[in-house]
């Protein structure tokens, strides 16, 4: 009983916390007029039509999603084929680019950003749009190709086996057998690199913070000119579209799978 | 079809994309930036090519001395406060049902995606005096009138505890979940009470796993560059915050490359570290 009682009120303080910035930040974001105000006075939805219909949020919305959706992409393209690849084949020296995939997201995020920008800075490609797509491919590749090795990993062999003594070669064996297999890890992967991109910050400042402004960008430079409400309706949106992207993660694969747990009895 | 190797060019073909990105996205940059290390400031421009140590001399000053002992006393104090939070956390998470468990997950994996910049602006506002946690206290009577609680040194290792805690459960998470369950039937069975084996076998049981996270999320927090610059004072930054405000405000880009490359160098050290001790775990 007691025990039971200190485990609900471990978990709750934990909830409060994890939950108390993000409450007050939605609190502030209905305020009526422009004040930073909790309780807030007066009910409003406003702010929340700024981030699309203010020119400028509205611009910054644009640039974020074009940028997570299109480096999402292209992180997916590069994990993809590394990972069927090392699933496929024994060749241990490729394992090396396994640890190139990973470093970028395992080093602290600022020296991946400092590598890029005196990369783009050197080649004379700074500031260009596309420059911030391949970064932040190349910044956040770990996340497909950790989701896709397990999803390889969790193919049983002798399914493959099967197609190919019935005849099927390679590239039937790819479209037929393992693509469906690891659908659920290919979405998840690409849904994890498509929030983080949307979340990003210094990457995407060092590259092309003075051309584009991202969201994050956006909310970062609004932040040191004074408060406003938008900043704070921007948060909370962004905190909704991380939450169904992993709710439907949740939904349609085993989130707990894909975070280490080993089967999915329990 | 088994794994075997590769017997023509054709068979690596499907390497030929990923690698040639990650060569020349990743491993030229990251080279560029140890060549731009050795380079000549050029304050109009960018750089100028050279071979010098004066950026890496520049180490030696107190300033940087001062910045670089208060960055890892920092991320020292975040890892000890994560790690003693999230694990106990985490082993009763993994006890708790399967939906239970999905459900946190889920809202973990919303909070460690959050951008710094709004983890620092909800905390820049949950500290102000307006709209800020005091007022709750002065309406339970804990305090007299509301104060602003930012910038503080407080203020932001509350910050970046907040930021690195989902991190650290969800690092914990694998390993305690695959915690074999006999192991504290066994202790159970034998008498002892539920904290006594947590503390006398779960914890003994996973200390290399404590360890290496305590580790993981020491680098995790030595990359936080925003934080420290919205909720702290300039004495509050750390070297990642330096390293940015290096490169970008005082265009100053081989101090800052040399400043990167010596926290890569210490993080891989620490990354080693943290596989060593997983190795030795695995061969217990």
């Amino acid at each position: 009983m007691m025990a039971t009682f200190l485990r609900r009120l471990y978990f709750t303080v934990v909830a409060l916390f994890l939950a108390a910035p993000l409450i007050v930040v939605a609190g502030v974001s209905v305020n009526e007029k422009q004040d930073l105000a909790f309780p807030p006075k007066g009910f409003s939805l406003s702010w929340y039509g700024q981030i699309f219909f203010d020119a400028e949020w509205r611009a910054a919305l644009i640039a974020s999603v074009t940028l997570a959706v299109t480096a999402a992409a292209l992180a997916v393209a590069i994990a993809l084929p590394l990972a069927w690849f090392l699933w496929r084949r024994i060749a241990p020296w490729a394992n090396v680019f396994q640890i190139l995939g990973l470093a970028p997201f395992i080093l602290p995020p600022v020296i991946t950003a400092l590598g890029m920008l005196t990369f783009w800075a050197t080649s004379g490609f700074y500031g260009q749009p596309w420059t911030a797509v391949i970064s932040h491919a190349i910044f956040f590749v770990t996340l497909p190709l950790v989701t896709l090795s397990l999803g390889f990993a969790s193919i049983d062999r002798s399914l493959v086996e099967a197609a190919s003594t019935m005849g099927a070669d390679d590239r039937t064996v790819l479209r037929t057998v393992v693509l469906p297999l690891i659908r659920p890890y290919l979405v998840s992967g690409y849904a994890f690199a498509f929030v983080l991109s949307l979340n990003e910050y210094i990457v995407a400042y060092m590259t092309v913070g003075f051309t584009i402004e991202t969201l994050p960008i956006k909310i970062f430079n609004a932040l040191r000119y004074g408060y406003t409400p938008t900043m704070a309706s921007v948060s909370v949106f962004f905190v909704a579209v991380a939450a169904l992207v992993f709710s439907l993660i949740a939904r349609f694969g085993d989130i707990r799978k894909l975070l280490g747990a080993m089967s999915s009895e329990s | 079809m088994k794994r075997e190797a590769p017997k023509s060019i054709a068979d690596y073909s499907p390497l030929f994309f990923p690698g040639l990105m990650l060569i020349v996205f990743f491993v030229i940059p990251f080279s560029t930036m140890i060549a731009v290390s050795f380079f000549l400031r050029d304050p109009s421009g960018f750089y100028t090519p050279d071979f010098v140590f004066d950026n890496y001399a520049r180490f030696l000053s107190v300033f940087f001395g001062r910045v670089l002992a208060f960055s890892l006393m920092l991320a020292v104090m975040v890892a000890i406060c994560c790690v003693a939070i999230a694990f106990p956390f985490t082993f009763l998470l993994t006890k708790r049902p399967r939906k239970v468990q999905t459900i946190w997950l889920v809202c973990l994996l919303s909070v460690l995606s959050l951008s710094e910049v709004i983890i620092g602006f909800a905390w820049s506002t949950l500290f102000t005096r307006t709209a800020g946690i005091t007022n709750l206290f002065v309406f339970l009577g804990l305090m007299k009138e509301p104060v602003a609680l930012t910038p503080s040194f407080w203020a932001v290792l509350t910050g970046m505890v907040y930021q690195a805690l989902p991190y650290t459960i969800l690092v914990l998470y694998p390993a305690l979940v695959r915690l074999d369950p006999q192991l504290l039937e066994a202790a159970r069975t034998l008498g002892a009470s539920p904290p006594r084996a947590f503390f006398n076998v779960v914890v003994p049981a996973l200390r290399n796993t404590i360890v290496a996270t305590l580790i993981m999320v020491f680098v995790f927090a030595l990359g936080s560059y925003l934080l420290p610059q919205i909720l702290g004072r300039p004495s509050h930054w750390t070297l990642s915050v330096l390293i940015t405000d290096q490169a970008i405000y005082q265009s100053n880009m081989p101090f800052a490359a040399a400043m990167a490359v010596f926290l890569v160098l210490m993080s891989l050290a620490l990354v080693g570290l943290t596989l060593l001790v997983g190795r030795k775990e695995n061969a217990l």
